[in-house]
């Protein structure tokens, strides 16, 4: 595992936008400028009502899955049953979902392409390959070995796909996911191969249709490594903002760009790999939730994250709901139900762009 | 478009009045004429913009043509009389080739759907890097048949197999296709990329709604589903080939009728436009056959995704010229040696033929991923 936290050294503050500083000639102090300081205007854009009550909603949805299952909660042992399933299983859909939405926002700046998210470029499916590896090699791996193996797998195939953009030029934005997704294919036709190889073609089964059923606790714990990398987001963020400009524009402005796309990279690959080995792979979620945002909020990064996040989490545990009740006390994995909703969504969106005519090739 | 490489060589040969009629006729849409003004120099070298540009070039091509033709039939032979526990011309014998026979059938018609498909397919969109298997038509495929049993049962199995409701589903996958394509390539803003990835992505979406449904089938149903699926090729649905069998070869017929004007649309849509062909219709004819053949692929043989791009990449690669009526033998004698061999090999070596497509998806990934990384422009 690459060490990831350092990778963004201090002497990039200097990126950030600053309120311009008073020179100290300056003789009359002037009234107050009718443009207050931009970072006042941020902080009260990023903390609205709006924000509020996405919270609440998505707490609402939070409880209702504590409170949805099988098991009667408030019967003897409920409460250590509650303890047990229903607290990981919710904290899962928090982790995953918050790191999902900001994944694919990231890889959509690093790459300036809006179609890029883990599933589209293949990062599943390199994770996918490296689990499988791992189980190959080291039969009885535990799961931290399983999910390093994903780590690593997902970084190398997330670092494959931006080596090939910066070689090829595009004639259109839209070949870019096209492109991803075989890529996926041919990395899944390994891994289906290995598997089938080994006998771990159901384990593979399982594990692509993404379901939080399997966590409970002693399972889900490697997840609080990918509420580091949703900490990490929240800080590095105006980085982000700054490397979507392009690689000339944010040099210019005195971004180490290259420390900034490996970081983001690191970040992609840990939350990808260890969302894929404790839940396995939530489609389409880092696509939708980030252009939804992008199409009520318009791009300003910071203040948007919150709502990436929420609405993030919020998709999940919709979803999740949606999984659990729809056939209980069946379960169908939260993989299938956004596979659906999201392929959807993203047609919608396309659609969209293009009646805008914002996709003329 | 090839390049004319080693034209200073001296061939003495015109290209016209070769072997093949059909590459060395001036090419239609408008190519100048295959001689050069420059007449003087009877000797000199020939300039011409035909199929086929020098004579190092026929050459190579008619050579590599004879040794795939070659493979063919040794791999053919190899299925057909290979191992066969049977003496030679009892009736046992016979009966055994007559069931290899079928699967050398299924091979040819599976290899000529998804070699044509592919080739015109990747000239329609002007892209070599795509191939029609991403759009979504195995998972609509698959779709249509875990639907009928989810809404009907067991008795749906009976919807989704037998003769009728063959043709009925691959005219569903048409019409479904013919739908998508006219209506994202109509309008201001008709973009073949947004076409592709609405493609993409509606495949995935009915690739999960028939997991879905899939998921809540009782046991037993799946199991009947699961089993009525998919075939592969060692064990096809061969019940199907008398009628996948000619309406394959009458869309094959049909492209290789308009092979002229798909040279003219390779050129890209504005040129085919300059050049009087209206490119749109022309896509939409292309793509709706494209349709037919990959609906005839999968019912018979399950989906596969890169043996179309493998063996038109090795197609573009080895007969160097922009005319299909050379493209289209090319790669499907080159599809047609892949996948015997693939067969022969798996089946008497390793005793695994139903690797078969998994080997071959193998192959054309990696050959994918050089392509991918060979590639300057998209």
């Amino acid at each position: 595992m690459p060490d990831t936290t350092s990778a963004a050294p201090h002497r990039h503050r200097s990126a950030r936008p600053e309120p311009p500083r008073r020179s100290l000639q300056q003789t009359p102090p002037q009234p107050p400028s009718p443009f207050p300081d931009a970072r006042a205007i941020r902080r009260q854009r990023r903390f609205t009502p709006a924000l509020l009550i996405g919270i609440l909603v998505t707490l609402g949805l939070l409880l209702l899955s504590l409170s949805t299952g099988q098991y009667a909660v408030f019967s003897e042992d409920g409460f250590w049953m509650f303890g047990i399933t229903r607290v990981p299983r919710t904290v899962a859909l928090v982790l995953a979902g918050a790191s999902m939405a900001m994944c694919g926002l990231i890889m959509q700046l690093l790459t300036q392409n809006r179609f890029v998210e883990p599933t589209t470029t293949g990062t599943t499916e390199w994770a996918g390959l490296g689990l499988i590896l791992v189980l190959w090699l080291f039969p009885g791996a535990s799961m931290l070995a399983r999910m390093s193996g994903a780590v690593t797998m997902a970084f190398i195939g997330t670092v494959i796909f931006f080596l090939f953009l910066q070689r090829v030029t595009l004639k259109s934005s839209l070949i870019v996911p096209i492109i991803g997704i075989m890529l996926g294919a041919v990395v899944s036709s390994f891994t289906t191969y290995i598997a089938l190889m080994t006998d771990h073609l159901q384990t593979l089964g399982i594990w692509f249709a993404g379901s939080f059923t399997r966590v409970v606790e002693g399972r889900y714990e490697l997840m609080f490594l990918v509420l580091v990398v949703t900490v990490l987001v929240f800080l590095t963020a105006d980085r982000f903002t700054v490397a979507g400009l392009g690689r000339d524009m944010a040099t210019n402005v005195g971004l180490n760009y290259t420390a900034v796309l490996f970081l983001g990279t690191a970040m992609v690959a840990v939350a990808t790999g260890v969302t894929a080995t404790v839940v396995g792979t939530l489609p389409f979620l880092g696509l939708i939730v980030p252009n939804i945002v992008s199409l009520f909020r318009g791009d300003d990064l910071r203040s948007n994250l919150p709502w990436v996040a929420l609405l993030g989490i919020a998709t999940v545990t919709a979803c999740d709901l949606i999984g659990r009740t729809i056939r209980a006390p069946f379960e169908i994995p939260v993989g299938l139900v956004l596979g659906l909703l999201g392929a959807v969504v993203f047609i919608g969106l396309l659609l969209r762009q293009r009646r805008k005519g914002g996709l003329v090739a | 478009m090839t390049e004319q490489l080693d034209r200073a060589r001296r061939t003495g040969q015109s290209a016209a009045g070769g072997p093949a009629d059909s590459g060395t006729t001036a090419p239609g849409g408008g190519a100048p004429g295959d001689e050069a003004p420059d007449r003087e120099t009877p000797a000199q070298l020939s300039r011409h913009s035909g199929a086929i540009t020098t004579g190092r070039h026929r050459v190579r091509y008619w050579g590599v043509m004879a040794l795939l033709g070659g493979l063919s039939v040794f791999f053919t032979a190899g299925i057909l009389g290979y191992d066969n526990p049977m003496p030679f011309g009892t009736e046992g014998y016979w009966l055994i080739a007559r069931m290899r026979a079928e699967t050398v059938l299924v091979i040819g018609v599976v290899v000529l759907a998804q070699a044509m498909a592919t080739v015109a397919f990747q000239t329609a969109t002007n892209n070599r890097i795509i191939t029609p298997s991403i759009m979504g038509f195995e998972s609509l495929y698959v779709a249509i048949q875990t639907g009928a049993v989810f809404f009907f049962g067991i008795a749906g199995v009976t919807l989704v197999t037998g003769l009728p409701q063959f043709l009925m589903q691959a005219a569903a996958m048409v019409l479904f296709a013919v739908i998508l394509y006219s209506w994202l390539l109509s309008g201001r803003f008709s973009n073949i990329h947004i076409m592709l990835l609405v493609g993409v992505v509606l495949g995935g979406g009915l690739g999960s709604l028939a997991t879905f449904m899939q998921r809540v089938l009782t046991p037993s149903e799946f199991d009947v589903l699961t089993a009525r699926l998919f075939g592969n090729i060692g064990n096809a649905r061969s019940e199907y080939l008398p009628y996948a069998l000619p309406i394959v070869l009458a869309a094959a017929l049909l492209l290789w009728w308009r092979a002229r004007r798909l040279n003219v649309v390779a050129l890209g849509r504005n040129t085919a436009e300059n050049l009087g062909v209206d490119h749109r219709r022309e896509v939409m004819l292309i793509l709706t056959l494209v349709s037919v053949l990959m609906a005839m692929s999968t019912s018979l043989v399950g989906p596969m995704t890169f043996l179309g791009f493998l063996v038109a990449t090795l197609a573009y690669q080895f007969a160097d010229t922009y005319s299909h009526r050379m493209l289209f033998p090319m790669a499907i004698l080159i599809g047609y040696t892949v996948l015997a061999g693939a067969y022969f090999i798996m089946r008497n070596i390793f005793y695994a033929q139903g690797a078969v497509t998994l080997i071959i998806e193998l192959l054309g990934g990696v050959v994918f991923l050089i392509v991918l990384m060979r590639k300057g422009r998209l």
